[in-house]
């Protein structure tokens, strides 16, 4: 219940407990720096350009998945699907650009899949009203088994011409990827903090009732949500299956838990109602790092998946003792 | 008995409180605070909201722990306090929002945690304990009755039980009636009085200073964290507890009433036999432009569910509801906004607020679109209105951009009454608009009703505080079994007179 730091007598100024709210509130940021500060010691070849444009590169599809999933644990929902819509946009995107020829139209296919997909998941939550874990779990089921369908269980290889430039291309030395990716952060978060509809999100996550009170549609803000969430799988699938040339329909299965990780640690409260982008973002690069510094530091690399746990745990503990201590 | 001096019977004490403190992040709630309860007496903890009464009452049953300051229980003082080492000390806590499990029978909660057990399987001796625990208190509940089932005021009886079962020697409540009718307030009194002649402490936390003087036998008076004074009852008056309380003389009294409305315009709403999916079966009513309209009824009489019927959260499956002229026949919450309506929930924290939000969130949710272009929320102009439309209502601190959850229930119910406001409705619903707030924001709050009615405002006003409605309204309805029953002037009416009718329609009917 409550910690043995309440009951020590004089504490008068905000320190400690404006100390503990500090580290609670920006728990992922210090971890962040920390490790990052850790690693450019460890190693000389950490904290150089290439390095980390290759560490946010590669995470570029987890990162859009958070990025969008915010909005959906933020309005109070999960979706478990995100791994399953991406498998479906891989070979959506693989299977178009490889039958007609045009890379483009195979690569902007994926992002209107997973906006169908999410449709579905939206109507599956508000219309049949399941809740969103077991409607996302299931629909995820469904969706693997769409994308082996449409590969018949086999890869297919993209040998189109042009269909690689999203995934591999650089501008200016910086990845496209990154670049999309840094443009859909910008874009999110001024979705979420700035517009009617990020207000209605927080809302809907915050107090349903009171929402639907200030005439709020619920019911609509919930379907947009997994629409986008849909959408940005689908987006991170064109990436990822751009960049590998091939679409296989096992592709990024662990994306859903990966990204819901990633927000939970970077400090959206999964009680809805509570978040940010930046946070989810932040989680995302401290899960990769984590990750890198036991490749560069050659750890065992058994133990990362142990490390990563570890540490979500740690944070939501950690932000789970703030809000208890009242 | 316990006097405002340096505690001269500090060895009857049971439970010692001395120079306790707690602070909630910047705001002290409980300042170098002394108190003594005694066995045999009920001790009431008053004093506005945000004043420390439940801060203290809770410190006292180990939901918080105390900054500095030392608790002595029996004589000892406590180190690490917590709700199950303050029972096992002999303090049980009745709060506000009851803490029973639903789907288990009534006496399975009762023994919950205390079940006698061999190696973790359960004996079958519950119903003789039971029955035991029946024959001091008789409370007369079913106890194979799933708790869910039951009415707030018999689940107090559960916990109640609850603590008995513990042999609870001190019990605390938390604003124990503010869900319950007055008759079943008189019971909860009897019953407390009957804990107390088992030789038992009661703690009564509550803003209900006429049942304070009735049942209390002490009170301490808490004014902003700091105890005002503690001592008998029987040298207070209503008058001399809230001033102590307010730190001023304060003439307790209703603002004069709003200025009469035009009969002859146009109503604002007309029900005509209206029935609903929410239950109701025949409401008819009518409200006029700056004309404030009661519903007087019993808690479960049905007055909440006319009020969703006519903003659209409940279906309309009969009758007519007519709103500025037009019938109107589909409805949502979100279509009676557009319409000219505002609601205010009678719950506010399941209903009302989004307690993860700022204030000023809060405020401008049901009209972001007043501040937004293609769906881009101006924030300046959002703060600019907000900030207008809560210091407008005298809200303390107008820090709009804190978390609403960190405010006092009175400021929150402001906050719920300002979020209407920036949108200018010709009709505003009030269920309970001052549930849980203290006194001085009651004021401002039927201030600002006033002010709506004389700005041509209509207002559609329920409260289980009756004084309230026949104070404030200019007509009233009494309602009744989901049913309005006739309509009563409130200015000729007097508290007594109301009481007699509400009982009275509530006769069976089926002798008639």
């Amino acid at each position: 219940m409550t910690t043995a730091a309440v009951t020590r007598p004089t504490k008068r100024r905000l320190t400690p407990s404006g100390v503990l709210f500090f580290t609670r509130d920006y728990a992922v940021l210090i971890l962040l720096v920390v490790l990052i500060v850790v690693l450019a010691i460890a190693t000389p070849s950490f904290f150089t350009f290439p390095n980390l444009i290759n560490i946010v590169n590669q995470n570029t599809p987890v990162a859009i998945i958070a990025i969008a999933g915010t909005f959906v644990i933020i309005s109070g929902n999960f979706d478990l699907s995100t791994g399953a819509i991406y498998a479906c946009g891989s070979v959506t995107a693989a299977a178009i650009a490889v039958g007609t020829g045009n890379p483009w139209l195979g690569l902007l296919a994926a992002p209107v899949a997973g906006l169908v997909l999410g449709l579905v998941n939206g109507l599956a939550v508000t219309a049949l009203k399941v809740h969103s874990f077991l409607a996302t779990l299931a629909t995820s089921l469904a969706f693997g088994a769409i994308a082996v369908l449409i590969t018949g269980g086999s890869l297919i290889a993209v040998t189109t011409k042009g269909f690689t430039d999203l995934g591999r291309n650089r501008v200016g030395g910086v990845f496209v990827a990154v670049i999309v990716m840094v443009a859909f952060a910008v874009l999110m978060w001024f979705l979420l903090q700035r517009t009617v509809f990020g207000r209605h999100v927080f809302s809907v996550g915050g107090n349903h009732h009171a929402a639907e009170l200030s005439g709020v549609r619920v019911m609509r803000v919930r379907i947009f949500v997994f629409m986008l969430s849909g959408l940005a799988a689908g987006g991170a699938a064109a990436i990822g299956v751009s960049r590998i040339a091939s679409a296989q329909p096992q592709a990024g299965l662990t994306y859903s838990t990966d990204a819901i990780a990633a927000i939970i640690l970077g400090g959206t409260s999964i009680n809805g109602g509570v978040g940010a982008v930046w946070r989810s973002v932040a989680g995302v690069f401290l899960i990769a790092l984590i990750g890198n510094g036991f490749d560069i530091l050659n750890l065992n690399a058994q133990l990362k998946n142990l490390v990563t746990g570890v540490i979500i745990l740690g944070a939501v503990a950690l932000s789970a003792i703030g809000s208890r201590r009242r | 008995m316990t006097s405002t001096e340096e505690d001269p019977s500090g060895d009857a004490a049971f439970v010692q409180l001395r120079g306790i403190s707690k602070r909630f992040g910047g705001t002290q709630a409980l300042d170098d605070v002394t108190i003594s309860l005694v066995l045999g007496e009920v001790h009431a903890f008053v004093g506005e909201n945000g004043a420390g009464k439940s801060t203290l009452g809770k410190i006292v049953a180990g939901l918080y722990t105390h900054d500095s300051g030392h608790l002595l229980v029996g004589g000892e003082e406590v180190g690490r306090w917590d709700p199950l080492r303050a029972q096992r000390g002999g303090i049980a806590m009745i709060a506000q929002e009851l803490s029973l499990v639903p789907e288990l029978t009534v006496e399975q909660n009762v023994f919950l945690g205390i079940e006698h057990n061999t190696l973790g399987v359960m004996k079958g001796d519950l119903s003789a304990r039971y029955a035991e625990l029946e024959s001091q208190a008789h409370f007369g509940l079913p106890p194979r009755v799933k708790v869910g089932t039951l009415r707030i005021a018999d689940q107090q009886k559960v916990e109640i039980l609850r603590a008995l079962a513990r042999d609870a020697k001190v019990i605390v409540m938390d604003e124990p009636t503010s869900s319950l009718t007055a008759h079943e307030t008189a019971r909860l009194h009897e019953l407390i009085l009957g804990l107390k002649a088992q030789g038992r402490a009661v703690v009564y936390v509550s803003h209900f200073l006429d049942a304070v003087l009735e049942v209390c036998d002490t009170v301490s008076i808490m004014r902003d964290g700091r105890l005002q004074r503690s001592g008998p009852v029987a040298a207070e008056t209503k008058k001399t507890i809230v001033e102590a309380m307010l730190g001023k003389e304060l003439a307790f009294s209703f603002p004069e009433r709003a200025p009469a409305p035009d009969v002859a315009a146009t109503p604002v709403l007309v029900l005509d036999a209206l029935a609903s999916d929410g239950g109701v079966v025949d409401a008819s009513l009518v409200v006029r432009p700056g004309e404030i309209v009661g519903l007087l009824g019993l808690v479960g009489s049905g007055r909440t569910e006319i009020l969703k019927a006519v903003f659209g959260v409940d279906r309309v499956t009969g009758g007519s509801l007519t709103f500025r002229g037009e019938n109107i026949v589909t409805s949502s919450p979100r279509r009676s906004i557009a319409r000219g309506m505002g609601f205010v929930p009678e719950d506010r924290h399941k209903e009302g607020l989004v307690l993860a939000r700022s204030v000023r969130e809060n405020v401008s949710l049901a009209f972001l679109r007043h501040f937004s272009t293609f769906g881009v929320v101006d924030g300046r102009k959002e703060r600019r209105e907000v900030t207008r439309s809560v210091t407008g209502l005298q809200m303390r601190p107008p820090a709009i951009g804190l978390p609403i959850s960190g405010f006092s229930g009175g400021n929150q119910q402001k906050a719920l009454l300002s979020k209407w406001l920036i949108g200018n409705p010709q009709l505003v619903i009030l269920d309970e608009p001052t549930r849980g707030v203290d006194i001085g924001a009651k004021f401002t709050i039927y201030e600002a009703i006033i002010e709506l009615a004389r700005q041509g405002v209509a207002v559609l006003l329920v409260s289980s505080e009756h004084e309230e409605v026949l104070n404030l309204s200019h007509r009233a309805y009494l309602v009744s079994e989901f049913e309005t029953r006739g309509e009563i002037d409130p200015a000729t009416t007097t508290l007594d007179a109301l009481l007699y009718k509400l009982f009275s329609v509530l006769e069976p009917k089926e002798n008639a």
